[in-house]
């Protein structure tokens, strides 16, 4: 009981208030807006394909679908091990208090975890039927229950399903900016942290999330190729290359006026802001910037020499980590390096993670590391995820009915 | 008796306990949660298993007696909180820095019993000769906590001694108190997502520990580091100037303390209670008015160093 007495107490320098010496926000925050940015950034390049058309997305654009489900199932699952009181966690649903912008967090998370399902199903519906129909045993009867009944795969079925789900990711595009954006304001809209109130927070949060959503793609899609023995699609690694290049080129503008802008107009506690960087956050600071930076040069060179084959996939693959790994030293220098400098402007504070317990790194490893177990067995469980040629497919589809 | 207490008792029988205990719902309950701890000040010492027959530092509420204070909110007196509009001033002039109002702050509201835990805490502002800004230290220096007391008791320590600190004169000081501002418009309350801590009619802004769910959005709102997370029960933790305590006619535990008059607290709403007159015949300021909150508590011969 003492030990959790001083779980997240930092030590000090300078000038802080008592109760700040205990950070309230610890990495399970981190991780929190991290995974709800990979959800957003793997839904925007699946709706390329899905709303926009762009062909070149086809091969990956079920699988961004999927992942964006997978990890969005886990998004709230930080905050629920953060809370003090976690059973209560339904209270801010069932009796929100408005002027509160969390109090809308179980009904924007409800609402887009409902979307995904729905606009994934609609996407597999074809695939699940002809499953139910192929498989056989305890695996039959599974398939048959996520059918929801409809077997029909008539041609005019099937292009229903196309139309809604292409009406349902037409939603989730500004569902997926809403949740993100959104979640940058929770942060922004606290007036008491110079280092979080921008009114830059939500959109650097937003584009932040794309980079990171399509790094996190491009890092799974060559692995799960490697490990398939099947070769990258050359189309789609392109358009995921314009994609995280046009991303990091914005992402990193941005965040470079609000540093700008923060230091040049050196408010009351700019010298406070100065101590941070130079402080307690300077090595996540190096990361984030020298892996966005890295990253923004890799791709930038490949754009120019248009780069494509082998060296596109390997560099391509070094660039999303790259940017997977600032972005997330980017989340950590935001929600930690926000509660290290004090609210007095005068003190700093240095937390340091715990390894065990509730509010640990195990804790985050195990939550990060259950959306890519989920993804593994959600394609598992739909394993034309790969199956881009809609036609090819439908095909398929008709020669088991035929059968049947 | 006290101005308070007679005109308090004057309202009795304008409103029923029913009427009174549904008019604060929650905040009875928040309330009853605090007042079997006053039987803690018996119990000075830390340890395993204290005074109260629970686990964890003294003064500290056991677990059962939490569960039985809300399961039966005490008996207040009737108390039409529309009647009353409190207000709290602080004279940082007169404060020497004795600490008792933050022990017994801790004694009266069985706040957590260490230094990084407190609903009212006292800053101590030392310039050394040429210096521009001034040091600040609080009950969160390691330093002045009383060696052996587990966190239990505090002391500013003797590091200006004879004037002097690390070859520099000593050339102004004095401390500060601070607690929970009761804003008129508070930042805990705006961005609480479930409405557990709420804006009392009469000021004081309370929390409802049955409904709190721990998420510290409200720690991170306020501007004044008042609140805290009390980890035993998982639910914020702030000072509201005794609310078991002020509707009963009584003052707050730190300003019954106080030695030298720092603390001053009364209603608004009397022209001749002490913080009206202290508000009236005292040019005061509030902390960081920029932040829009208005605060309620009003300080006199603050310096520009303090925040």
């Amino acid at each position: 009981m003492e030990k959790d007495v001083f779980y997240h107490v930092a030590p000090f320098s300078g000038f802080t208030f008592p109760n700040e010496t205990e950070v309230p926000w610890s990495e399970l925050i981190v991780i929190y807006p991290y995974i709800t940015g990979l959800v957003a950034g793997a839904f925007v390049v699946s709706s390329l394909h899905h709303v926009f058309g762009m062909e070149r997305f086809a091969p990956i654009s079920k699988f961004a679908l999927l992942t964006s489900l997978c990890f969005m199932f886990f998004a709230p699952t930080p905050l629920l091990f953060h809370l003090g009181q976690p059973t209560r966690a339904l209270n801010a649903v069932l009796t929100p208090h408005w002027t509160s912008a969390m109090a809308a967090f179980g009904y924007v998370a409800g609402f887009y975890i409902c979307l995904l399902l729905l606009e994934t199903w609609f996407s597999f519906r074809a695939d699940i039927v002809a499953m139910s129909k192929s498989r056989t045993g305890i695996m039959q009867k599974v398939y048959q229950a996520l059918t929801l009944g409809s077997d029909d795969v008539s041609p005019r079925a099937l292009h229903t399903d196309h139309t809604i789900a292409r009406r349902l990711a037409m939603i989730g595009i500004p569902g997926a900016c809403g949740l993100h954006g959104y979640v940058g304001f929770l942060f922004g809209s606290l007036k008491t942290r110079e280092w979080w109130s921008s009114d830059l927070m939500p959109i650097i949060f937003l584009l932040s999330a794309v980079g990171s959503g399509v790094g996190l793609l491009i890092v799974i899609y060559v692995i799960t190729s490697w490990w398939r023995k099947k070769p990258t699609d050359g189309g789609a690694m392109e358009g995921l290359l314009y994609v995280l290049w046009t991303g990091i080129v914005v992402v990193t503008v941005i965040e470079a006026l609000e540093m700008v802008q923060m230091i040049y107009k050196a408010r009351e506690g700019v010298e406070g802001v100065f101590a941070l960087i130079q402080g307690p956050i300077t090595n996540s600071m190096v990361i984030q910037w020298g892996g966005g930076l890295l990253a923004l040069i890799i791709t930038s060179i490949m754009m120019l020499y248009n780069t494509r084959g082998k060296k596109l996939v390997f560099w391509l693959f070094i660039s999303g980590l790259l940017m997977m790994i600032g972005v997330l030293a980017m989340r950590w220098n935001v929600v930690i390096g926000g509660q290290e400098l004090s609210k007095t402007m005068r003190g700093l504070m240095t937390f340091h993670p715990e390894a065990y317990g509730r509010e640990s790194l195990i804790t985050v490893s195990m939550l990060f590391t259950a959306p890519f177990v989920t993804l593994y067995l959600a394609q598992k469980l739909l394993p034309t995820v790969w199956e881009s040629d809609e036609k090819e497919h439908e095909d398929k589809v008709f020669d088991i009915h035929k059968a049947i | 008796m006290t101005t308070q207490d007679t005109k308090i008792e004057k309202e009795a029988g304008d409103l029923s306990r029913r009427d009174f205990l549904g008019l604060l719902g929650k905040g009875a309950a928040c309330a009853g949660a605090l007042v079997s701890a006053g039987s803690a000040l018996a119990s000075a010492g830390g340890g395993a298993v204290n005074a109260l027959g629970g686990v964890g530092p003294a003064y500290q509420q056991a677990p059962e007696q939490y569960a039985e204070a809300v399961k039966n909110p005490p008996k207040i007196p009737n108390y039409n909180w529309t009647q009353h509009k409190w207000a709290f001033g602080v004279d940082a002039d007169l404060c020497i820095g004795c600490l008792r109002c933050v022990e017994a702050c801790k004694m009266e509201n069985s706040v957590q019993m260490d230094r990084n835990h407190t609903r009212t805490w006292v800053e101590r502002y030392v310039y050394l000769e040429g210096e521009h800004h001034a040091l600040v230290d609080s009950i969160h220096d390691i330093k002045n906590v009383v060696p052996g007391s587990k966190e239990t008791r505090f002391k500013f320590d003797d590091r200006y001694k004879d004037g002097q600190f690390e070859g520099k004169k000593v050339e102004k000081a004095f401390f500060v108190a601070k607690l929970c501002n009761q804003c008129e418009k508070p930042s805990c309350v705006q961005v609480c997502p479930t409405g557990a801590t709420y804006k009392s009619v009469d000021g004081p802004v309370l929390i409802d520990t049955k409904y709190c769910i721990g998420c510290q959005y409200c720690v991170q709102a306020c501007p004044y580091g008042a609140r805290s997370l009390n980890h035993e029960r998982g639910t914020a933790e702030k000072c509201n100037w005794c609310y078991h305590r002020i509707t009963k006619g009584l003052q707050p535990a730190c300003v019954e303390v106080c030695p030298t008059g720092t603390r001053v607290f009364g209603d608004r709403m009397d022209p001749e209670s002490p913080v009206s007159e202290f508000i009236r015949n005292n040019k005061v300021s509030v902390l960081q008015p920029a932040m829009g909150n208005y605060p309620n508590v009003f300080y006199k011969g603050i310096d520009k160093e303090v925040f």
